[in-house]
């Protein structure tokens, strides 16, 4: 952007310029290289976007220069971080407290977990200034309270003494950016900061980041593993895999012209609307007979009642209706809090509906019990969002899958049940011998695979797919539906597609429900409702897809009207 | 939260009515205390008057329904031994046990707190296998064994401290070492293993991030965070110490309550057994809710 040109035409050297790093994790075999000499360089005011899938060192590398990798078992090798003149790995303690907080700042990906549970987002944010000698005491909280006023908290000054998990996952991150924007650093290093956000929010901490940088005229260095994030907010982009640099560039030339064949990969998996409706992954015909028949089912939560509150209720799924059917791909698409995931679960009977049924096969699911409960449960089987958290981590994959089969007991004999995991485990694109591993030696992608392994064991009818591959990398999310697809066509499965992902249920889902706050919105083809949505919501759903920076031609002039872009208010000597 | 409490309050009287009717019936089976207050050759029309002017003579569900009726007017029954109120013997000696244990679990709990804190901060070093090694040996060593080795050196040995009693400030160095050993055993290991994933804990990574000092990351941030498991195994090593430390009270000879059920169970004095039970039981309902209020006070996610 402009301020990154300017810097670049002064002929200031890069704010941040990493070289030849290279960090080792031990292990009880060989140590393992995360970050293989990396070399990159960040300008002021400029944003990098890191982009890499899980795995590719992306995180580690920014650690190193926050100090936030432990050693051990981490190990830094070898290498440079030069930060303004300065030697990172050089400093001591103190000398690292001085940049940490005040001159580079950092936000991660689970606001949740990165904020501490038991103090008040505004005694976090103080603590910044505290620590750093900047303020304190009253002018410490007056200064929380106008961050959070800048960053879009509502009522900054009764929220400042709310707790983190007073907050929704949006608005922590808000909070998040607060506390790192509150001594204007340099550098900010977003860690995936909108992974776990819906799809709208994660539009507006794009937008609230990009204007805080136009403020401040601080560098952002984002890491992401969403090509369409990446697109939306770099200037430059660097693409890591296996702990290498594997590409870098400008944003533009980057993703129009990839060179390495990794990138192309990549970007070859990030679903275009174009392609989608020839998409392969959808079934070819949707002629069956109707599995699943749900009809205005209602879920209330009783609300803990207050001293001077009565009971509330809550209407989590609110009369909602709709049918699956053989063979079909139903997308459920909606974002967090919509109800989707209360579905998934009282179709399951996992929980109780407060009324309202649920057809399955001629039968009400939910008046089954004893005998025909278990025979549905086989023929239902659910596929969750973290397939790590939905297994058993002392279990091997081998017992992890044959489970059904000795709750079924008529299924599958037990002699054959070995040869039948070796099946499942290629079917699913795994290796027979993985079976005597355990969850926690796979990756993400593979533990997801193993998760559909357990589902298809015991032959099901309908998977429910709550979130499937939301915590997946692009291009295994890709494989996943594809491996979904094919497992479509191949057994004659039905899917309940649960996502907030947009994009995903374009390739995949051959109708799709739109929820909003328990209720059905929209419900329609997936080409239709994609080309034409009715709903309003529907319609900033789709438009709350990241669109790539350069393609912003509209929205540059909003840095202009009005300020002049504001004076660094630190020089580089660092006054205090 | 008010509610809170008067719902736990209700279920303590509850349950409190019945351990007393256990209590009641079980100390009855004990045998006949005339058998042990009138002398072996006393008459049997002698132990008829003892027992008619005690109560004993009636069915024992008929004491009960007596007992039961006297309580409603906080009449807790006469103490054959010391022949005055149950009661007041009871609460005479009860004081002496929670001074005992309160110094106790306050000095091991802050004491672990910091001890296990600092293990927690640079696991594997030299401080961190001491502290593990003498905590270890702290929980494990049995407290009869130490109590008596303790008045084997220090009181008959190098005759620094008392044997037993109460008094001066010496008095209670013994007693309270004792008492605090297996309690600092534990909590060290407790502090050490939650301050070790608090330390991991990603919060802690923010606050390395935002350039704070280390003192302030492990006692402001992860020791913060760690202290509801801490909590819940002190509160329930100072139920057990305010249940009377029986065996310390025994060999130190403090005049506890710990002291004081053992020695009423072993003379029969029924209604002091039922009092000091009643007392103990009372002020461990009353520390649990402390407790649950107390999680309430460190994790803002609690609430009642």
């Amino acid at each position: 952007m402009k301020s990154a040109h300017d810097s670049i035409l002064k002929g200031e050297g890069p704010i941040l310029k990493i070289e030849g790093l290279t960090v080792d994790f031990l292990s009880n075999d060989e140590p393992v290289r995360a970050v293989d000499d990396v070399s990159f360089h960040v300008n002021r005011g400029e944003t990098l976007v890191i982009l890499g899938e899980s795995g590719s060192g992306k995180s580690v590398s920014t650690s190193t220069v926050m100090d936030l990798v432990d050693c051990p078992p981490g190990d830094i090798v070898g290498g440079s971080c030069l930060f303004d003149g300065t030697e990172l790995s050089r400093l001591d303690a103190e000398g690292r407290r001085n940049i940490n907080g005040r001159r580079i700042a950092m936000i991660f990906q689970d606001p949740l977990a990165y904020l501490n549970p038991v103090y008040t987002v505004g005694r976090q944010i103080a603590e910044v200034f505290e620590s750093h000698d900047a303020a304190r005491g009253k002018q410490a909280r007056a200064n929380a309270i106008e961050l959070l006023r800048r960053v879009g908290i509502p009522e900054p000054e009764s929220r400042v003494d709310f707790y983190p998990h007073q907050f929704s996952g949006g608005q922590r991150q808000r909070v998040m950016i607060a506390m790192a924007i509150a001594l204007k650093p340099d550098i900010l290093i977003a860690d995936e900061p909108t992974t776990a956000l819906d799809v709208s929010v994660q539009a507006q901490i794009l937008d609230l980041l990009r204007d805080l940088q136009r403020e401040t005229g601080m560098a952002l260095v984002m890491i992401t593993h969403d090509l369409e994030v990446a697109a939306s907010m770099a200037d430059r982009i660097i693409v890591m895999n296996g702990g290498k640099v594997v590409e870098s560039g400008l944003a533009q030339e980057v993703f129009s012209n990839p060179q390495h064949p990794y990138t192309r990969r990549l970007i070859g998996a990030l679903p275009h609307g174009e392609a989608a409706e020839t998409s392969h992954r959808r079934s070819t015909e949707i002629a069956g007979a109707t599995l699943l028949k749900v009809e205005h089912l209602t879920k209330e939560y009783v609300l803990a009642s207050g001293a001077f509150a009565g009971k509330r209720t809550f209407r989590a799924v609110d009369d909602v209706s709709f049918e699956v059917r053989k063979g079909e791909t139903l997308g459920v698409v909606g974002e967090s809090g919509s109800g989707k995931s209360s579905i998934a679960r009282i179709l399951l009977r996992l929980n109780d509906p407060s009324s309202g049924q649920a057809i399955y096969a001629g039968e009400n699911i939910f008046e089954m019990c004893g005998k025909r409960l278990v025979a549905f449960r086989r023929k239902v089987q659910m596929v969750f969002q973290d397939p790590y958290g939905s297994m058993n981590p002392r279990m091997n994959v081998r017992s992890i899958i044959s489970e059904p089969w000795a709750i079924h007991r008529d299924l599958l004999p037990r002699s054959n049940w070995k040869d039948r995991v070796a099946e499942l485990l290629d079917l699913v694109g795994l290796r027979p011998e993985h079976a005597e591993r355990y969850p926690h030696q796979f990756s993400g992608g593979q533990r997801q695979r193993i998760a559909i392994a357990r589902a298809l064991a015991s032959e099901p009818e309908l998977i429910v797919c709550d979130e499937a591959v939301s915590a997946l990398d692009v291009s295994i999310q890709a494989q996943v539906i594809d491996l979904l697809a094919d497992l479509r066509t191949r057994l004659g499965l039905s899917y309940i597609f649960i996502t907030h992902d947009l994009p995903i249920v374009r390739h995949f889902a051959d109708r799709i429900l739109v929820m909003k706050q328990g209720k059905i919105v929209e419900e329609g083809p997936t080409s239709a409702l994609f080309s034409a949505p009715q709903h309003e919501y529907t319609q900033s759903l789709l438009k709350a897809v990241p669109k790539p920076k350069w393609l912003m031609s509209t929205e540059a002039p909003r840095a202009v009207p009005g300020a002049p872009r504001p004076e660094r208010t630190r020089n580089g000597s660092m006054a205090g | 939260m008010f509610s809170y409490i008067g719902r736990r309050a209700s279920h303590s009287i509850l349950s409190v009515i019945g351990l007393l009717t256990l209590v009641f019936f079980l100390t009855r089976l004990t045998g006949d205390p005339s058998a042990l207050y009138l002398p072996l050759d006393a008459t049997a029309e002698a132990r008829a008057a003892f027992a008619k002017l005690n109560g004993l003579d009636q069915p024992i569900p008929w004491q009960f329904a007596e007992y039961l009726k006297d309580l409603l007017h906080l009449d807790f029954g006469q103490s054959l031994r010391q022949n005055r109120s149950a009661m007041e013997v009871a609460l005479q000696a009860f004081p002496e046990t929670l001074k005992l244990a309160f110094v106790a679990i306050t000095l091991s709990t802050a004491l672990a707190i910091l001890v296990g804190s600092l293990a927690a901060a640079r696991p594997g070093s030299l401080f961190d296998r001491i502290a593990s090694v003498t905590s270890l040996a702290g929980a494990s060593a049995p407290d009869f064994w130490v109590a008596i080795v303790g008045i084997l050196v220090f009181a008959v040995g190098l005759e620094l401290l008392p044997t037993s009693g109460t008094g001066t400030w010496a008095h209670w160095i013994m007693p309270i070492f004792v008492l605090m050993l297996r309690p600092f055993g534990l909590l060290v290991q407790v502090v050490r293993s939650t301050m070790l994933s608090a330390l991991a804990s990603p919060y802690i990574k923010t606050a390395r991030a935002k350039g704070l000092r280390r003192q302030k990351i492990i006692f402001g941030h992860a020791l913060r965070n760690s202290l509801l498991p801490v909590v819940t195994v002190a509160g329930d090593l100072a139920t057990s110490l305010v249940n009377g430390a029986v065996v310390v009270e025994s060999i130190f000879g403090w005049p506890g309550i710990g002291k004081l059920m053992i020695d009423s169970i072993i003379q029969r004095d029924f209604a002091v057994v039922q009092s000091t039970i009643l007392v103990t039981a009372t002020a461990i309902f009353i520390l649990n809710i402390a407790i649950d209020l107390l999680y309430a006070v460190l994790d803002p996610r609690i609430r009642y």
